[in-house]
C-alpha cells in the first residue's frame, strides 16, 4: 500500500514512451526531467523532513559532473570508475564541510551553503586548465552497460528512469525507517530529539551526504547525457531552482518534490511559446501557487481531496 | 480559507491550460511544411544581449526580404528562434528543440562561444549544419564536420594586434583580461602567440567582468617596464580598464580586442576612447574603405538597410548576415534542403564577399577568412579611423 504510488507513477512512465517514442516532450524534456526529479527528491530528505536548508546542493551535482567529466576526457577513465570516484569525492567533500555548517541554524545554514555554493563554482570557472574555465568541457564520451552504449533519447529515456524509479524508492523507505522518523523529530524540535536519545548532529550530517551523493551520481549521468558540461550548468540560480522545485511540490513529500520537479520542468517549454512574456507568466503561475497553495502544489491538492471526502462523510451522516 | 485556494487553483489552470493550448496550436500551425526552416539561438537578454540583438534584426530583416523576393528554391524562409540569455546551458536545451522538436533544417546562431561550445556536440550527433556566429577559435580548431562560423577568431585579433605592436617596435607587452569565456580564450591566444611576433608579456593581470574598477591590476602594470597594454574583454569591463589608464596618467598605447568594436564602447569610455587602437571588421569603418574594396558595396548596402529600420550598426549583426547569406547561397547550389548537402556547400564557400570579410572555406578551414579580414583601427575623437 505504502508504494502503491509509486507503482502507479512507474507504470505512467513505462507507458509514455510506447505511445510516444518520437515525441520530443516525452523522450527528451522527460530525461531532464528525470534528473531534475532524483536532485529534488535528495534535496527533499534534507530540507522538507529534516527541516535543513542548502542553497548550495548544485555544487555537488557540479562536483559529481566535473569529476567525470575530467576523469573521463583528460584521464581516460572508464566513465563508470569516474562515476565512482565522483561519488567518493562527493561523499567526502559533503561530509567534511557538513561538519562544521551543520551547527548553524536557519539564515546561518542558508548562508554558508550559499558561499560554499559560489565557492565551488569560482574554482570551476578560474582553475581552467583542469575544467576548462567558463567554456566547460565537451567530447565527455558515452555510457555503456555492459557493452550496450547509452546513445540514444529512448535508452536515455530508460536508464534516468530507473534510476528515479530507484531514488524514489529509496527516499520512501528511508522516510519510514527509524532514521526517516528521527529526521522528522529533528525537524520538530531538535531539542525534544535529543531528550529522546537521537544524535541529531549525526542524523544531520547522514542525510547531508546522503542527499549529496544522490546528487552527485545525477551531475555524473547528466554529463553523461549531454556529453558537455560548464559551469553555468551548477551555478547558484540551479541551486535556487532546485529549492523551489521542493518548496512548490511540497515540502516533506516525496510525490511532492517529484511533483514540483516536473512542473519546473516543464512549465518553461510550454510558455515559450510567450516570448518574451514567459519569465512574467512562469513567476506570476509560482506565486498563485504559493499564495493559495502554501504548503506546496502536491501537498496542497492531497489536502483539498481528503477535505473534500470528509464533507461528503459528513453531508451522508446528517 | 478552501474556497479562495480553490479560485487560486481554478487561476492556476486556467492559465496552463491556455499555455497548453497555445502550445499545441503553435506546433500545429509550425507543421505546415513547404517552408526552409532556419533555427537560431541567441543571446537576446543578459550581459550578451549587445551580440544577440543585432543579431536577430539582421535575420529577421533579411529573411523577411527574401521571402519578399519569393524566397530560396521556390520556398519561404522560416526563422525559428529562442533566447539563450547567454547561458550554456540554455543553449544546449533550446538547441535540442530546435533540431527535436521544430525540426529545422540548418542553425545559425550562437552568439557567444560559451553557447556554442555547448551545443557542438549535439550537432555533431544529430547531423545539422551550423553556422556559429561566435569568436573562438575552440569553435572551429580542430575542426568538426557540421560546424561553422563567420565572425573573426580571437586568435586573429591577437595575432593582428601584435603585428601592428611589432610594426612600431613595442616589444614588451603588459595583458590584462576578464574571467569570461571570450577573455580567457583571448588570454590563452595572446600567450600562445607572443613569442611568434618575439613579443614578452611582461605582465598578466586579471579582472573580474562584474569589477567596476581595475586601478590595483593598472597600478601594478605601471610598475613594469612594458611599452603596451592589451585589454582583451567585451562588454562593459574594457571601457572601465580604458577610463583607469587614463586616470591614473598611464601614457603607454592601449590596445583592445575587437569584443569592443561597438559605439557602446565609445559611448561608455567617453573621451579615454581616443587613442585605443583595436582590430575590427571593416563594417565600423566602411565609408573609409578604399573604392576599389571588393567589400565596400556589400558593407555599405548593409548599413543602409540595417539604419534605415534599426538604428546603428554594430559587426555583430553583420556576421548574422554573413552566417545567413552562406547558408542561402549553400541550399541553392545543394538544391535542397538535404542536410549533407548542404553541408558539403557551405564546406565549399568560395570567395564570398560578406561583412566579415571574403570567405574561402575549405575541409581544413571551416571559417576562411585571412588576417587582413581584420582592419586596424584606432579611435579619433570618439568615430573609429582606419589605420590600414
Amino acid at each position: 500500500m505504502r508504494l502503491l504510488g509509486l507503482g502507479i507513477f512507474a507504470a505512467v512512465i513505462a507507458i509514455l514512451p510506447l505511445l510516444f517514442p518520437e515525441n520530443y516532450y516525452v523522450t527528451v524534456v522527460g530525461v531532464t526531467m528525470f534528473f531534475n526529479v532524483i536532485l529534488a527528491v535528495g534535496l527533499n530528505l534534507f530540507m522538507g523532513y529534516a527541516g535543513q536548508i542548502s542553497l548550495g546542493h548544485a555544487a555537488f551535482f557540479g562536483l559529481g559532473a566535473y569529476s567525470s567529466a575530467i576523469l573521463t576526457t583528460k584521464f581516460g577513465f572508464n566513465p563508470w570508475l569516474a562515476m565512482g570516484a565522483g561519488v567518493a569525492l562527493v561523499w567526502i567533500v559533503s561530509y567534511l564541510v557538513a561538519k562544521p555548517i551543520l551547527r548553524l541554524k536557519g539564515h546561518y545554514l542558508a548562508m554558508a551553503t550559499l558561499g560554499f555554493g559560489i565557492i565551488i563554482h569560482i574554482f570551476l570557472v578560474q582553475y581552467d586548465t583542469l575544467t576548462g574555465g567558463p567554456d566547460g568541457l565537451s567530447s565527455i564520451p558515452e555510457l555503456s552497460i555492459f557493452g550496450w552504449p547509452i546513445n540514444s533519447d529512448l535508452r536515455w529515456y530508460a536508464v534516468s528512469a530507473t534510476v528515479m524509479l530507484l531514488s524514489i524508492l529509496f527516499s520512501l523507505n528511508i522516510v519510514a525507517s527509524r532514521h526517516g522518523r528521527a529526521l522528522q523529530a529533528v525537524h520538530g524540535s531538535e531539542v525534544a530529539a535529543e531528550t529522546m536519545g537521537i544524535d541529531t548532529s549525526r542524523v544531520k550530517v547522514h542525510i547531508f551526504v546522503i542527499s549529496a551523493v544522490m546528487a552527485a551520481v545525477t551531475g555524473s549521468l547528466f554529463v553523461h547525457e549531454q556529453a558537455f558540461i560548464s559551469p553555468d550548468s551548477c551555478s547558484f540560480f540551479f541551486s535556487i531552482e532546485l529549492v523551489t522545485m521542493v518548496v512548490l511540490g511540497g515540502m516533506a513529500s516525496t510525490f511532492g518534490a517529484v511533483f514540483g520537479a516536473a512542473i519546473l520542468t516543464y512549465l518553461p517549454e510550454f510558455l515559450v511559446v510567450f516570448q518574451d512574456f514567459k519569465v512574467l507568466i512562469f513567476g506570476g503561475i509560482l506565486m498563485f501557487i504559493m499564495i493559495f497553495l502554501p504548503e506546496g502544489l502536491f501537498v496542497g491538492l492531497c489536502r483539498l481531496f481528503t477535505h473534500f471526502k470528509q464533507e461528503q462523510k459528513e453531508c451522508l451522516t446528517s | 480559507m478552501y474556497r479562495t485556494m480553490i479560485k487560486g487553483l481554478f487561476a492556476c489552470m486556467l492559465g496552463i491550460s491556455s499555455a497548453l493550448v497555445l502550445t499545441l496550436s503553435a506546433a500545429s500551425a509550425v507543421h505546415a511544411s513547404g517552408t526552409i526552416k532556419i533555427g537560431s539561438f541567441l543571446a537576446l537578454t543578459g550581459p550578451a544581449s549587445f551580440l544577440g540583438d543585432p543579431e536577430l534584426k539582421t535575420l529577421q530583416m533579411y529573411v523577411g526580404e527574401i521571402n519578399q523576393k519569393g524566397g530560396v528554391l521556390g520556398k519561404k524562409l522560416e526563422l525559428v528562434y529562442y533566447d539563450t540569455s547567454g547561458k550554456a546551458k540554455v543553449a544546449k536545451d533550446v538547441v535540442k528543440r530546435l533540431i527535436k522538436k521544430d525540426r529545422v533544417d540548418l542553425i545559425v546562431g550562437g552568439s557567444t562561444s560559451g553557447t556554442t561550445l555547448a551545443v557542438i556536440d549535439i550537432v555533431e550527433r544529430e547531423k545539422i549544419p551550423f553556422i556559429s556566429l561566435a569568436g573562438s577559435i575552440r569553435i572551429i580548431k580542430p575542426v568538426k564536420k557540421w560546424v561553422f562560423k563567420t565572425p573573426h577568431t580571437d586568435r586573429m585579433a591577437a595575432a593582428k594586434i601584435f603585428e601592428d605592436m611589432k610594426k612600431r617596435n613595442i616589444s614588451k607587452v603588459a595583458l590584462i583580461t576578464g574571467n569570461g569565456g571570450f577573455d580567457k580564450s583571448g588570454h590563452a591566444q595572446c600567450l600562445d602567440l607572443a613569442p611568434k611576433y618575439g613579443i614578452n608579456i611582461v605582465a598578466d593581470e586579471s579582472y573580474n567582468n562584474a569589477d567596476t574598477d581595475m586601478t590595483t591590476q593598472l597600478t601594478k602594470i605601471r610598475a613594469t617596464d612594458a611599452k603596451a597594454i592589451l585589454n582583451f574583454g567585451f562588454g562593459k569591463a574594457p571601457a572601465i580598464v580604458t577610463k583607469n589608464v587614463r586616470q591614473l596618467g598611464i601614457k603607454l598605447p592601449l590596445y583592445q580586442s575587437h569584443g569592443v568594436a561597438s559605439k557602446k564602447f565609445i559611448e561608455l569610455a567617453g573621451d579615454a576612447a581616443n587613442g585605443v587602437r583595436l582590430p575590427a571588421a571593416a563594417l565600423i569603418v566602411a565609408e573609409q574603405l578604399p573604392d576599389n574594396d571588393p567589400q565596400k558595396p556589400v558593407l555599405l548596402s548593409y548599413k543602409k538597410k540595417y539604419e534605415a529600420k534599426y538604428g546603428p550598426v554594430s559587426t555583430f549583426g553583420g556576421h548574422a548576415y554573413d552566417g545567413l547569406f552562406i547558408a542561402v547561397e549553400a541550399i541553392k547550389r545543394a538544391g535542397c534542403v538535404d542536410k549533407a548537402k548542404v553541408r558539403d556547400e557551405i564546406e565549399k564557400t568560395k570567395g564570398f564577399v560578406g561583412t566579415g570579410g571574403v570567405f574561402n572555406m575549405g575541409p581544413d578551414d571551416h571559417l576562411g577568412l585571412g588576417l587582413d579580414a581584420f582592419k586596424m583601427v584606432e579611435i579619433e575623437n570618439g568615430a573609429w579611423k582606419l589605420l590600414y
